[in-house]
């Protein structure tokens, strides 16, 4: 299903002939014949193979450790504990200082004197191969004396509490605020709240979740001379390059960074691991090739992990169902350490809270807390999953207080079509849209009325399976970022991209993207952008990417930019070809420059058509060289980087009817029906799978996913048997559609669909199971929604959670009730 | 170490190996076939999905010494030349396939379950994939690639000569 906006509000540049076609994938012929290129491939002369020792406890001092005897074992190369790289290992780098003040413990590569987290790095063998390492780290002999483990962030950010870090004054590492009425863009909060008829107060557990990639981590590598090549399944080759040669000191020119192909990363591969940097310094210390590849226990325990937050949040209102205000307060574990952007990630979100309404105050605080766990970072949506989920499920408690239909109260409240681009309490500008067109379009494909119909009659008749529907209006921002708001917000680096376009000899094109794909499908969206903008075949397009001396400049792939950021700037570089060859042609055909059009590849005179040179012929003739101007250079390659100036805001309108079996506590997707708005679509399958994909991760939230640490902090969801990573049978059919506003601030029109279902989809489900059961006195069922907390929640109140072991991340714990806002401070 | 006589995609092989090397590591580190990957430790995720002798198994779970005298298909071996098995199409016209990791052991294991079952409806299809694993898709394209190619491979025929594999 397609809506398309009136005309007035679509960019000049309508789609051509290739964006906006469902063009079948570049990137599947090597991916289904087998002939990938994954690091773990990869096979050097000479190479030896890493294997790491963990600790198996979350907070020790390392007492004895004693590594003679893997030694000794056969083939073994080397072993290495922290004391061999303590004076050269550095930090691993943290890029968000979000706060002046915020404390950053250092976090080690491997592990000196102390472990904080169970699965840090302790010693590392190193051999010949694979199987002979993984044998002689059973060979070494270390002993811990254990240190209270910190766990629960309502208890760590106690007075006296227990401290991760001994060298730190306390757990808390930043405290991060917004208000509105400080930066000019709202009221004041606690006047608006004063003066409000209705207040509704609520405390949201986001749940640790794992990206759980499917390719595990690997990374090779290679040496030559001085000269290092560092192939990882990563998503940020050109930021890994800056970061691996500032903590080693391997001059950035001598360090080459490949991602060959990735497979998937979700966030999860946004990073500067531990172990690409203990592969670095080993390799640099034996002069020899060097593999390390995860295990998916590994992965699990020691990849970065997402979400974990406790939100506090109250919400104003008038008894009409006007919103007045909205107050949040966070506590955000970071785990033990701060990686690339730990810290950032909540802070990512605090302008996401208000979401589509028009909120006149908001006060935003966060702490974000140490704890000795595997430290959070970036996973799909970053932040924004966070706010979307606590502001689409506080709306809903808001609509019950009032005895408001909460799509009316979302009506009411949300921002109009005619009032775009509109500048929200949070100081964005939300670039366009239609709410209300996406919401009614949404409404029709879920069969909205007859569903309501079942649940009226299911509610009346006493069915066990009760019925209910869930809805979150969403929208979140994209195209991370305009480089000086980056720079306002203390980000480490900026937010533009490149590309560069070369035009070979027999007219074939090569696109170079700093943009990294890992399954998006760049190669294809390239080529077709490319293809109308040059006007070439899409089969005479190349597209290159992911090796730092291909494509020296990028900022790669996060945050729903690669599109927006990385496309515009394949449109930028290709405009700049096409001036290029302008002058040539112009020479060559013997005419004015102002006289030739281009169309369809080819320049011609005006008023001439069928006469003319194509662009692809010129790139032989400038090639060759023989006969050009004067005064310009023999070239029409090009290259360009865009700095977008705003983020995009892509928004929609999901539905999810869950029916609840009360007697059972088991849940079931009925039908999930959304309608989501991107803007300008390149290619409509690549969109509808990545809807699909993010659909899966965020209802996977509600329903199946947490990373669950026992009282000791051991991580008790370690292998895929026990982290519930959805299976075909675990998810429903989606039913996407689409309506278009293109985004007015790129030429593509493009908004960024990466996050989009992931964002939007985890309120839609757990408002569908609350509405399911609300008349039996349930508010509210903790995530993911398993059979026992929703049996629980029903029968013996509550919000079914609270069975976790007291200390655990589960926060089962101490429940705040009547104002969480206030009890947590 | 065992000696072992095995035929992988069409190709004789007569190698050494530790008793305890798994099928998939034989596969990968011994004969190269690295199209078959490793994506758990604990055959939950089904990424290294083969066919030993025309039944489809998860190779980390299969010793290489199991596979002694047997017949071994992977994803490298399914192909008639340029000719892409039905399944490979498939996934490829449906957008079933997103970083592609799982992609090897989901289009071997969805061979098995058409062979099985040649006209499966969609429950019947997600239940026989709930071995694999995929983190991108949503398998909702999955499913439709598994539909498209069980009608092509049940006009065609494809199932009767898929062991046989191509040359490697």
């Amino acid at each position: 299903m397609t809506i398309t906006e009136d005309p007035s509000t679509a960019t000049p540049e309508a789609p051509a002939k290739e964006v906006g076609s469902a063009r079948l994938r570049k990137e599947d012929a090597r991916l289904i014949t087998g002939k990938t290129t994954w690091t773990d491939n990869m096979v050097l002369p000479g190479m030896v193979y890493m294997s790491v020792l963990r600790s198996p406890v979350a907070h020790a001092t390392i007492t004895h450790l004693d590594v003679s005897a893997a030694k000794d074992r056969p083939n073994v190369v080397a072993v290495y504990t922290g004391a061999d790289f303590k004076d050269e290992q550095g930090s691993i780098p943290c890029a968000w200082p979000v706060t002046p003040d915020m404390v950053n413990p250092g976090h080690p590569s491997i592990a000196v004197d102390t472990v904080n987290h169970v699965g840090e790095a302790v010693a590392i063998v190193v051999a010949r191969s694979r199987t002979a390492a993984v044998d002689a780290v059973e060979a070494i002999d270390v002993d811990y004396e254990n240190i209270p483990v910190v766990l629960d962030m309502e208890e760590a950010t106690k007075d006296g509490a227990p401290l991760v870090h001994a060298h730190t004054e306390s757990n808390t590492s930043y405290h991060f605020v917004f208000d509105a009425g400080e930066a000019g863009t709202g009221g004041d909060t606690d006047a608006a709240f004063d003066a409000a008829d209705v207040v509704v107060s609520r405390r949201f557990v986001q749940q640790r979740l794992i990206p759980a990639f499917m390719e595990p981590r690997s990374v090779v590598v290679g040496v030559s001379g001085d000269n290092y090549t560092l192939w990882s399944a990563t998503q940020i080759p050109h930021i890994l390059r800056v970061m691996a040669a500032l903590t080693t000191g391997i001059p950035e020119h001598k360090l080459r960074v490949i991602a060959p192909d990735v497979g998937g990363g979700f966030g999860g591969k946004l990073q500067v691991n531990p172990e690409e940097i203990l592969a670095l310094l080993i390799a640099r210390r034996l002069g020899k090739p060097v593999k390390w590849t995860e295990t998916r226990s590994e992965s699990l325990m020691t990849a970065h992990h997402g979400r974990d937050q406790i939100q506090y949040i109250d919400v104003a209102a008038d008894r009409e169902g006007n919103v007045k205000g909205l107050r949040v307060r966070l506590l955000a574990d970071m785990g033990a350490y701060l990686r690339l952007i730990t810290p950032g990630v909540p802070a990512l979100g605090a302008f996401m809270f208000p979401g589509i309404y028009k909120f006149p105050a908001y006060r935003f605080e966060c702490d974000g807390v140490f704890t000795n766990k595997v430290p959070t970072d970036a996973y799909r949506g970053a932040g924004r999953p966070e706010a979307t989920f606590a502001i689409e499920r506080i709306m809903d408690e808001l609509a019950v207080e009032l005895s408001m239909d909460p799509m009316e109260l979302r009506r009411k409240n949300w921002i109009n079509a005619e009032e775009f681009p509109f500048t929200t309490v949070a100081g964005l500008s939300y670039d366009s849209g239609d709410y209300e067109q996406a919401t009614q379009a949404a409404l029709e494909l879920l069969g909205y009325d007859e569903l309501r119909a079942e649940q009226k009659q299911r509610r009346e008749s006493g069915d066990p399976v009760q019925l209910g529907i869930g809805i979150s209006t969403f929208t979140e921002m994209c195209g991370l970022a305009p480089s000086r708001v980056l720079g306002s917000l203390a980000f480490g680096a900026g937010g533009w991209e490149q590309a560069s376009i070369r035009m070979l000899p027999t007219g074939k094109v090569e696109v170079v993207t700093g943009s990294t794909p890992h399954g998006q499908g760049h190669e294809t969206a390239w080529s077709q952008i490319v293809a109308d903008q040059l006007g070439v075949p899409f089969d005479d397009v190349e597209v290159l990417h992911g090796d730092t001396a291909i494509s020296s400049r990028g900022l790669d792939t996060y945050g729903s930019r690669s599109l927006v950021v990385g496309g515009t700037a394949v449109v930028k570089a290709s405009e700049k070809v096409v001036a290029k060859a302008r002058k040539i042609a112009a020479h060559l055909l013997e005419a004015s420059e102002d006289d030739l059009e281009f169309s369809g590849g080819k320049f011609s005179v005006k008023g001439t058509p069928g006469a003319g040179l194509g662009i692809q012929e010129i790139a032989l003739a400038i090639f060759a060289a023989h006969d050009y101007p004067e005064g310009i250079e023999p070239s029409i390659d090009a290259e360009a980087a865009f700095d977008p100036t705003n983020f995009s805001f892509p928004h929609g309108t999901h539905l999810c009817a869950m029916e609840v079996d009360t007697d059972t506590g088991f849940v079931k997707i009925r039908k999930y029906a959304c309608v989501d708005d991107i803007g300008n679509i390149v290619n409509p399958i690549i969109v509808e799978g990545q809807m699909h994909g993010g659909l899966a991760q965020g209802i996977s939230q509600a329903l199946y996913e947490e990373a669950i640490y026992d009282a000791d902090g051991n991580l008790t969801t370690g292998t895929f048997v026990d982290y519930l990573v959805p299976s075909a049978m675990d998810l429903p059919h989606f039913d996407t559609g689409n309506t278009t506003h293109a985004a007015p601030d790129n030429p593509l029109g493009a908004k960024g669909v990466g996050e989009a279902g992931c964002i939007a989809s985890t309120p839609a489900v757990v408002n569908a199971a609350l509405d399911a059961v609300r008349h039996l006195g349930v508010s509210d069922i903790r995530m993911p929604l398993t059979p026992e907390r929703v049996w629980r929640a029903i029968h013996q109140g509550g919000d079914g959670g609270d069975r976790a072991a007291e200390g655990s991340n589960a926060y089962g714990g101490a429940r705040t009730t009547e104002s969480g806002y206030e009890e947590a401070k | 170490m065992t000696q072992i006589n095995v035929r992988v995609d069409g190709a004789s092989y007569s190698d050494d190996v530790e008793p305890r090397t798994l099928l998939v590591h034989y596969l990968r580190e011994q004969l190269g076939k690295v199209g078959t990957v490793v994506g758990c430790d604990t055959s939950n995720c089904g990424a290294c999905t083969v066919h030993l002798d025309g039944e489809s198994v998860k190779s980390c779970t299969v010793l290489a010494v199991q596979a002694d005298g047997a017949e071994v298909t992977t994803i490298e071996g399914i192909a008639d030349g340029a000719t892409l098995h039905p399944m490979q199409k498939a996934f490829h016209e449906q957008h079933g396939l997103q970083c592609g990791y799982c992609t090897p052991g989901m289009i071997m294991a969805s061979i098995d379950l058409v062979k099985n079952n040649p006209n499966p409806t969609e429950h019947e299809i997600r239940e026989g994939i709930e071995g694999n694993l995929c983190r991108c898709t949503g398998y909702q394209n999955i499913v439709k690639a598994v539909q498209q190619a069980a009608g092509e491979m049940s006009s065609t025929g494809t199932h009767a000569v898929e062991t046989t594999g191509a040359q490697a």
